[in-house]
């Protein structure tokens, strides 16, 4: 009965919470509105749009650029954010042994993530466009990427699982290993195979929505010029090459760089599978565990800013990219 | 330079026959035109010719070489595509090289050869643009461009002026059958345009419904139709066919309806003589129905009454929509008539371009 109740309860303050929440948004923007009608005709033109985005720039800035630039702020102070201690933070995010393990996985996630989930959803793109069953091979390709990133870690760490030898193999991998004769290989643990088994999840991910933007670009070309370039003497190669990439290249660099930013961010699947323990530590990781586990502030909000300088240029690419294919249409 | 021929040629797209028995032998420097209905099978044909469709059965050569199983680079045809497919991410002058450089012709010939093909068709200060910069007619004459640089032992365009306005199309149309003269060259060609097909044309291909109608030189194919079809498809405003019996009459023969009674040419009689008293289809185009005070003399005439319906005034000519009992007609008179809708109107007509078919096949009786 208890729980009931409390369950009941939970479903009021919610259904209160999206009253409250939408109709006082709504409200915010009538009464605005009528206040706004009541300045004369030229200030009205004035204030007006700011009336609509003021508060979304209001919000904006508390949950983007104050904790920002609060994060910056407190990169310069101590573990406990009380003494200034000018750059040595950073000082240690370039120097410490653990953070150049950081970065050079950082950098091994951000090549092959990137070219793998690019290169494979490309690939699948222009080869499933002339199948018969696309639809139902696109569909299993793009499937991962309705489950979230702690999940698909969860379901690749039984994929990857590791039992002694002569012990019944659960891990689909090793029993797959095992039953043609091999020795089973501890995926996570062996330090030749673990960040590459790491990335293989994200590449699971992210390939499905690589290869759905692809698609859509490479369905845009039309058809009779990849005929004409049949005609004028190309083959299957060279159509892919010097037709197909070149005009969905604009396509390919914003799905590239948006694959970037999120190899830069890699987390979840670190986190939750090795913890970046034997070598598999990445820089947003590591930050986790500056912040929540070392209690040290300082050297966390450094981290961050170091992954923050990291994404900017790349953002700016992405959107400058976004603008001009925007701009083609 | 070459030749082409199509034998027993079928396309089947699931149950639908695109292509039907296909047999044509296409002469090396001809110019031939598929002219036919939407969805008639002539586009198909010319895709089958340059291996962008697969055959269903049958054999198509150029020259002497079997091309069945040749994939289309290797069939060394060039293309003219209806959109004009011009490579988007390329120079007009990279466009045209674009097939010179895939079958490694050395720089200073490729950029030899563009150039010459830029001068022909015009084109040389557009060499560095892109296709976006370019007008509708400019596209056209690059995508020509891209075809004659690789000098092909056959050309093949599909519909390549339906995209242009009305006076390019007619202009470009002289330059293609200049073209044709100076490369020497075999040109296949696609249009739904009747217009096209005549006055570019060598020979005409008419095709309805996967159906080769009829191959013959323009002229022929307008003064002596095979069948119905081809009577009706090629001419404008089209032919005029009217159910009619053929009937003797002390020594002379006719064809007679409820409507009419005319006298077929003492020359005609030994062709038709053996389809006396039987039904026909007669046809009669709308330049040979003429009011009979303006008819021209030396024409082996008969006439007939019709009652005017509409009139369209054309400048050099006037097109009269007529009735004769139920059955419209058109006529194609002297612009200097003076006729108004509900006149009845003495016909002559020129009973010396007369056609007759059978109306159970539809052939000509000839």
């Amino acid at each position: 009965m208890g729980s009931l109740s409390t369950y009941a309860g939970q479903v009021l303050s919610t259904l209160l919470a999206i009253l409250v929440g939408v109709g006082g948004v709504a409200a915010l923007y009538v009464v605005m509105d009528f206040l706004i009608g009541i300045l004369p005709d030229k200030t009205q033109k004035r204030f007006r749009p700011w009336v609509f985005i003021g508060p979304l720039l209001i919000i904006l800035t508390f949950y983007l650029v104050y904790p920002t630039l609060n994060t910056v702020y407190l990169s310069f102070l101590d573990a406990s954010s009380e003494h200034y201690v000018g750059l040595e933070n950073y000082i240690f995010a370039v120097t410490n042994p653990a953070m150049h393990i950081a970065f050079r996985n950082n950098l091994l996630w951000l090549v092959l993530l990137t070219a793998l989930s690019v290169g494979l959803g490309l690939v699948i793109a222009v080869l499933t466009n002339q199948v018969r069953y696309e639809g139902v091979i696109k569909s299993f390709v793009f499937m991962p990427l309705a489950i979230s990133f702690v999940g698909a870690s969860v379901i690749w760490r039984f994929v990857y699982a590791y039992k002694p030898v002569n012990v019944p193999q659960i891990g689909l991998l090793n029993a797959m290993l095992t039953g043609v004769g091999l020795e089973p290989i501890a995926w996570l643990v062996n330090k030749a195979t673990n960040n590459f088994a790491l990335i293989a999840i994200g590449v699971w991910l992210q390939t499905g929505f690589c290869m759905v933007i692809l698609s859509a670009a490479v369905k845009g070309i039309p058809t009779d010029i990849l005929e004409a370039a049949r005609v004028d003497g190309a083959n299957g190669w060279q159509v892919f090459w010097r037709i197909i990439i070149p005009m969905i290249s604009s396509t390919i660099a914003v799905v590239a760089t948006t694959v970037v930013i999120s190899a830069l961010k890699a987390f979840d699947i670190v986190f939750v599978l090795t913890n970046g323990n034997r070598g598999t530590e990445v820089i947003a990781n590591r930050m986790y565990k500056e912040m929540f586990s070392f209690l040290n502030f300082g050297r966390a909000s450094a981290i961050a800013v170091i992954l923050l300088l990291a994404i900017i240029p790349i953002m700016a690419i992405n959107i400058r990219r976004f603008q001009e294919q925007e701009a083609m249409r | 330079m070459a030749s082409v021929t199509y034998e027993h040629v079928y396309k089947k797209f699931g149950n639908v026959i695109a292509v039907n028995d296909m047999n044509i032998e296409i002469a090396d420097k001809e110019f031939l035109v598929f002219v036919g209905p939407s969805g008639c099978g002539k586009t198909t044909s010319l895709r089958l010719l340059a291996g962008l469709e697969e055959i269903t059965s049958g054999d198509i050569y150029i020259g002497d070489k079997l091309v069945n199983d040749v994939p289309p680079k290797d069939r060394d045809i060039a293309m003219v595509f209806q959109s004009y497919a011009l490579y988007p991410h390329m120079s007009v002058y990279d466009n045209m090289a674009f097939g010179l450089r895939l079958h490694k012709t050395p720089k200073d010939e490729i950029d030899r050869r563009v150039k010459a093909a830029a001068g022909v068709l015009g084109i040389e200060p557009l060499l560095d643009r892109k296709p976006k910069q370019l007008s509708g007619g400019q596209r056209q004459r690059v995508a020509v461009g891209r075809a004659i640089v690789r000098q092909p032992k056959v050309f093949l365009f599909d519909e390549p002026l339906s995209n242009l306005d009305a006076k390019l199309r007619v202009q470009t149309r002289a330059e293609l059958s200049k073209l044709h003269k100076r490369l020497a060259t075999t040109f296949i060609y696609v249009t739904h345009d009747q217009v096209e097909a005549m006055t570019m044309a060598t020979r005409i291909a008419v095709i309805r419904d996967g159906i080769l109608q009829q191959l013959a030189p323009p002229q022929k194919l307008y003064d002596l139709p095979d069948n119905v079809f081809v009577a009706g498809f090629i001419g404008s405003p089209s032919m005029n066919f009217f159910d009619a019996t053929l009937v003797e009459q002390d020594g002379k023969l006719f064809v007679v309806s409820d409507t009419f009674k005319l006298q077929v040419p003492v020359e005609k009689m030994g062709t038709y003589k053996e389809y006396k008293g039987q039904e026909v289809i007669f046809g009669i185009r709308p330049e040979d129905i003429h009011i009979k005070a303006y008819m021209p003399p030396g024409v082996v005439s008969a006439d007939m009454k019709g009652k005017v319906d509409v009139t369209e005034l054309m400048g050099n000519e006037i097109f009269l929509y007529l009735f004769t009992g139920k059955k419209p007609f058109i006529a194609r008179v002297d612009p200097r008539a003076h006729v108004s809708p509900g006149d009845i109107i003495d016909l002559s007509i020129n009973m010396g371009n007369m056609h007759l078919f059978d109306p159970k096949t539809e052939r000509a009786i000839r």
